[in-house]
């Protein structure tokens, strides 16, 4: 187990190091400077600018000055908001990010695993039927078309629920964590009866039946814990899916997470902005991957034993 | 030379034969049962029709406008209303259909042609050349895409070009994993055996033994990664990072529509419905084929 995610370790280095590069090199490449805007800017002044931005350097000494930047764990300070360090923009929308991607993850696996399971006891009958057309229907209603929906019939005809916002009304929360996590509730359903009906069918749970253990007993007991493995292993991808998904919610809630200020960031051309959150996101989504990845083979016996050195 | 080729000839035969017969035809025979997956099929049928005759179909011009008549609920004249400036919605959804589906198939295309070729050939010469090809895809597969692909549109531009691209080399390594795993398992076969004692080349074997008979899980992703890539063009047009107006596209209409649902929400409604009615065609089409042509795993 030790070995696996150490190599899983190892693994996940050269994909942050190759986001860091190709982020910074992307930036850079791009056309126009991020003082163009500023058409009156003195020449001497942009130089300033330029020399307090590390600009007037080699590109390979910027390459290396950022670098040595992370290791310290500075993303450096922002284009577009002088005064202000990337750090401290990112500080004050990851609390607000984390707890809407904690809630739509909440709805999406309390929904999505018991309609999943739910479906997989009795397939091909409408106790099946229902919920997987439904999930089906999550699927294919993006959620930058399910938020405004939701907007529209609760906020806006019923007027039961805050539009906008995060934490200053009561309830303004409910909107955007069933935006974002409505999708994910919806393929973690699939996944749960697909990984469901897999174990199900399988000897030891023959087995447990045979000996007669209550049905519910079978499917808590035996059935859950390896039909759940996609699930878990899902996570990994899911929570990337999430963190682009806030873009979109948090866009339009008028949330002041990180998906929102990378999208106004993308716009205003903050270069440093984009870079230093590209290079934090991308860090938190393979670290998470690496998690969802251990967590899963961890919950499979077989890789278990195959990782641990044949012992079981 | 003459009795290599018709060796070759009557081994293509007999592949062809072989899979012609039993296995296209079941498989059609057990879709055509599946009402969800044909009714998706003709849904779809008919909507990439009329994308293709759009400039002849659409009931106004893509550029007319009515400033007087400005945005106006669904009427005889305007089936489905029209938008602040007048323009006919139906002819805005035509329009903007033909953008979202093309980046669909073309971004689709584009996936395919890598991942199929990179696939087929890790697989076939396996060994050191498979195993540094795969790393690549292991290592592509665990980059952040998405948060990639905004970054690409805000550095270059919101350039067409560039976003089928970008969703194209994003959605080639599921197929390339794929593919290689079909190649390796048909490898084993013996009627590939029978083709390399025969002396057929490598390229002729992957083209025609290997790619014929790995089409049927191909066929499912592709159908099931057409909708994933139109849900990011729509997504990244709804951020404004992708298509740009004078163009427009089911995203770029939505998030129009957002903007003004108070007031009008038929701006939101009628291109949503066109977006998810496309979406749910593609999948259930998927599914069916997945089970019509007994494909394991290829997706989910």
């Amino acid at each position: 187990m030790l070995r696996f995610i150490l190599s899983r370790l190892l693994q996940a280095i050269p994909v942050i190091f190759i986001v860091i590069t190709a982020t910074f090199f992307l930036v850079r490449a791009a056309p126009g400077g991020p003082f163009d805007a500023e058409k009156v800017v003195l020449p001497e002044v942009k130089r300033a600018l330029e020399a307090q931005y590390k600009l007037d350097l080699p590109l390979h000494e910027q390459y290396f000055a950022y670098l040595g930047d992370l290791t310290r764990g500075e993303l450096g300070p922002s284009f577009k908001y002088p005064g202000r360090s990337v750090n401290e923009i990112l500080f004050s929308g990851l609390p607000v990010t984390a707890e809407l991607g904690f809630y739509a993850l909440l709805i999406a696996l309390l929904i999505g695993v018991t309609a999943g399971v739910f479906a997989s006891l009795k397939p091909n009958t409408r106790q099946d039927y229902i919920p997987m057309s439904l999930a089906m229907i999550g699927i294919c209603m993006p959620s930058f078309l399910l938020g405004p929906l939701l907007v529209l019939v609760f906020g806006i005809y019923l007027e039961w629920l805050p539009i906008s916002g995060w934490g200053a009304i009561p309830g303004d929360k409910i909107l955007p964590s069933i935006t974002l996590g409505a999708a994910y509730a919806a393929y973690v359903a699939r996944l749960s009866r697909a990984g469901m009906l897999e174990i199900l069918s399988q000897d030891f749970i023959r087995t447990a039946r045979a000996k007669g253990l209550p049905e519910w007993l079978v499917v808590t007991k035996h059935a859950l814990r390896g039909g759940l493995i996609p699930v878990v292993a899902f996570l990994g991808p899911a929570f990337a899916g999430l963190l682009a998904g806030s873009f979109v919610v948090e866009t339009i809630f008028q949330i002041p997470g990180l998906g929102r200020f990378y999208v106004q960031a993308a716009f205003n051309r903050d270069y440093t902005m984009i870079l230093g959150t590209t290079v934090f996101l991308s860090t938190l989504i393979v670290l998470f991957n690496l998690v969802s990845d251990v967590a899963a083979a961890w919950l499979n016996p077989r890789l278990r034993s195959q990782f641990s050195g044949g012992k079981s | 030379m003459t009795g290599a080729t018709t060796n070759e000839n009557t081994a293509n035969l007999l592949a062809d034969a072989e899979q012609g017969s039993s296995l296209w035809q079941d498989a059609w025979q057990r879709l055509k049962k599946n009402r969800m997956a044909v009714g998706g099929g003709a849904v779809l049928l008919f909507f990439v029709v009329v994308a293709l005759l759009t400039p002849w179909l659409a009931p106004y011009a893509y550029e007319t406008q009515n400033l007087d008549l400005g945005a106006s609920p669904p009427s005889a004249d305007h089936w489905l209303g029209t938008d602040v400036f007048g323009r006919d919605v139906l002819t805005q959804i035509m329009y903007g259909g033909r953008v979202s589906l093309a980046v669909g198939f073309i971004a689709t295309a584009v996936a395919l042609l890598i991942g199929v070729t990179w696939g087929a050939v890790a697989g076939y010469v396996g060994g050191r050349v498979d195993a540094v090809m795969m790393r690549m895809v292991d290592i592509l597969y665990a980059l952040p895409f998405m948060i990639f692909i905004v970054l690409l549109m805000v550095v270059f531009g919101r350039n067409v070009l560039l976003l089928f691209l970008a969703i194209g080399a994003v959605e080639w390594l599921t197929m390339a994993r794929i593919m290689r795993a079909q190649v390796q398992s048909l490898r084993q076969q013996e009627f590939v055996e029978a083709a390399i004692s025969l002396g057929l080349s490598p390229a002729a074997i992957i083209r025609r033994h290997v790619i014929p008979n790995a089409l049927g899980p191909i066929i499912v992703y592709t159908t099931l990664t057409i909708p994933s890539v139109m849900l990011l063009e729509a997504f990244l047009s709804f951020l404004g990072l992708g298509i740009q107006p004078p163009q427009t596209s089911w995203g770029l209409l939505i998030s129009y529509g957002a903007e003004t649902m108070e007031e009008y929400p038929w701006l939101l409604i009628f291109p949503g419905l066109a977006l998810t009615t496309t979406l749910f065609s593609l999948n259930f089409l998927g599914d069916g084929l997945r089970d019509a042509l007994d494909v394991r795993g290829s997706k989910d």
